[in-house]
């Protein structure tokens, strides 16, 4: 143990700044080695709050250790490391280096004590992986800047909320909070809108699948993920949650129904898993939250392994819609296995890590005798299979034959799929190893003969019901209109509309004063002008004439 | 599906496709056998039924379908919709 303990997350930020100027082989050691200090630093925080600090006459906790905070920052420690391996031979620097300092903050805002703390820390993850998406090239920069915009507003609403809590309470203590007041309401609000909770789910889908092919790898796992750690600390038993996450169960599904890119249909699919997060904090018992912190852990992995093996075809054949693509288990074969095992493991199947973290969040819903929720949790897990079990597997790499034949991707990305397989299935033989990890005492055993023939009924009849309705699903080259449409489009029309009418309007206000000057112009012009009865040359005669007659008024009035 | 019937891999000959068919359903057939011999523990009523889980799941996956379906027809445009 080591005194005085620093912040865990400073690893990897450091890490990633040194990335910007290293080269070859010291770049190669930064990336795998980092990772690992950073993993051995987060496990040195003991119980209980490890540095203190005070600024601007607020009491401070940097650093505050428990099985909660542990767990989320072993997670995003491995998956740095995964990620890494996947991203050596990236050849953008920028795009490494941010996605180091996106990590390493995401670890930080995992052992924060304090609200202003997780608060910097959340900040330099919403810079850092903007910096991560628009590395994906010159057609990320509007998603992008969309991506910026959301997570900018959403630390506003944060902010907004810390601030209040801070002054109703005098405290910025990052602890179980209830919705009693109109800041923690702000603080829920900014945690979802980072969760992707409906109904602003749509910068997700929309900024992920821009990013590179090693970019998006990192993005499906620290900004989703921290939203559900900073809910299981401050918003676990809200029953607000269980209704936001089946919205964001279903509204990830039937999008990834309608998509195209293999990517974006794996975007829907993090805000579909995230949803399942979601529901299991608003349950709240000590069941689901060890099922929801579970599935975020196993989340990241095969996720990361999923997007690994759509990077693996992104970069070996620069396609990316399903229309394109098909038929690449020819010449792809480790690529597919690894995507596969992702696709069994999202999908809970028995002996994956889905499997045992998935069904402690339903097993929560049936203890608490939550029958709408149970049967709608299940029938979710039916339509994961649909979306992203088979559906993702099916499209990209069996189908038809595109007729492309590209080879497995390079080593690296090889062993870091290799890597995500070995942990999705070794979780699942051995639950017992993350179980050990989760923040509350585990009673549950999964591998129960009626949980594993029930599971697999759900899934097997779901891989029937989307063989038999292949025609219904057949990918058509379309995207699906979101809430973004509100900004995207609307949002413009809006302005370009005003500006052309403000334009207009101002056209007729400009033609009106003319029109009136002109009119005054051809008035004075009338009696003034060279024409006019004042502007004519008014002849000597007519004067003296006048004179007279004044002359002679004046007499006769004096005399009269 | 297969270009050159029997020169293309194997996986995607006819013969393979009709074969996975015949054993998927036996699987199928099967897991829904187990239910008669499987002590369920049953949540709620009806989670305890023979097939249950088979038909929910089915059912699931129709009903999502066609729910996306529909929502296509007034949500779906091309995908160069956002591109100017």
């Amino acid at each position: 143990m080591i005194d005085p303990i620093f912040p865990p997350g400073l690893v990897l930020i450091a890490a990633g700044l040194l990335l910007a100027v290293a080269k070859g082989s010291v770049r190669t050691t930064i990336l795998l080695l980092a990772p690992l200090i950073a993993l051995w630093a987060v496990w040195q925080v003991p119980d209980g709050v490890a540095m203190k600090a005070s600024f601007m006459g607020l009491d401070l906790a940097p650093v505050k250790g428990d099985k909660l905070s542990r767990l989320f920052g072993t997670i995003f420690s491995i998956m740095a490391f995964a990620g890494a391996l996947f991203a050596l031979n990236q050849p953008r620097t920028l795009e490494l280096g941010a996605a180091f300092v996106y990590a390493g903050s995401a670890i930080g805002v995992s052992m924060a004590g304090d609200l202003v703390t997780a608060f910097a820390f959340w900040e330099v993850m919403a810079v850092a992986s903007t910096i991560v998406v628009w590395s994906g090239g010159p057609n990320a920069r509007g998603a992008g800047l969309r991506y910026a915009a959301i997570h900018m507003f959403g630390g506003v609403v944060l902010m907004a909320g810390i601030a209040g809590e801070f002054a109703t309470t005098g405290s910025v203590a990052f602890v179980h909070m209830d919705v009693s007041t109109v800041s923690r309401c702000l603080i829920l609000a900014g945690f979802l809108i980072n969760a992707g909770a409906v109904p602003i789910s749509a910068w997700l889908p929309d900024a992920y699948p821009e990013a590179s092919w090693s970019g998006t790898v990192f993005l499906s796992a620290f900004t989703t993920k921290t939203a559900v750690y900073v809910l299981l600390r401050g918003f676990p038993g809200t029953e607000l949650l269980v209704w936001i996450g089946l919205g964001m169960v279903f509204y990830g599904i039937i999008y990834a129904i309608l998509e195209n890119d293999m990517r974006r249909i794996l975007a829907y699919s993090i805000i579909n898993q995230v949803g399942f997060m979601v529901t299991g904090i608003g349950i709240g018992t000590e069941m689901a939250l060890n099922g929801a912190a579970a599935h975020a852990f196993a989340h990241i992995i095969y996720k990361a392994l999923l997007l690994m093996s759509a990077g693996s075809v992104l970069y070996m054949t620069n396609k990316r819609k399903c229309t394109d693509l098909g038929g690449l288990f020819r010449t792809m074969p480790l690529t597919t296995i690894c995507g596969i095992i992702g696709a069994l493991a999202i999908s809970a199947f028995p002996l994956t890590s889905g499997f045992i973290s998935k069904s402690m969040i339903a097993q929560g819903a049936a203890d608490q005798h939550m029958s709408l929720v149970w049967f709608l949790l299940a029938a979710a897990s039916a339509g994961v299979f649909l979306h992203a079990g088979i559906k993702f597997p099916w499209f990209v790499f069996f189908q038809k034959d595109s007729g492309m034949r590209p080879a497995d991707p390079p080593w690296n990305m090889r062993w870091a799929m290799i890597f995500c397989s070995f942990l999705c299935i070794g979780l699942g033989v051995f639950p017992g190893l993350l179980y050990a990890l989760l923040p509350y005492p585990v009673d549950y055993v999964p591998y129960t003969p009626s949980h594993v023939v029930a599971m697999l009924q759900l899934l097997l009849f779901s891989g029937l019901a989307f063989f038999l309705m292949l025609d219904l699903l057949k990918r058509t080259m379309t995207v699906t209109l979101d809430v973004d449409w509100l900004w995207r489009r609307l949002g413009r029309k809006v302005v370009v509309g005003l500006n052309d009418s403000a334009g207009r309007a101002w056209a007729r206000l400009t033609a009106g004063i003319d029109s009136v000057a002109r009119w005054l112009n051809g008035r004075l012009h009338r009696h003034h002008g060279p024409e006019g009865v004042f502007g004519r040359w008014w002849p000597t005669g007519t004067m003296a004439f006048w004179t007279t007659v004044m002359l002679g008024a004046v007499l006769i009035l004096s005399y009269a | 599906m297969p270009d050159n019937k029997d020169q293309d891999h194997w996986l995607v000959r006819e013969n393979t496709i009709r074969q996975l068919w015949r054993w998927s359903t036996a699987i199928l057939a099967i897991l829904v056998l187990l239910d008669l011999v499987i002590e369920h523990h049953p949540h709620f009523w009806i989670d305890g039924t023979i097939g249950f889980n088979a038909w929910f799941g089915f059912l699931s996956c129709v009903v999502l379908v066609l729910f996306a379906k529909l929502l296509g027809v007034a949500l779906k445009r091309p995908d160069t919709y956002y591109d100017d």
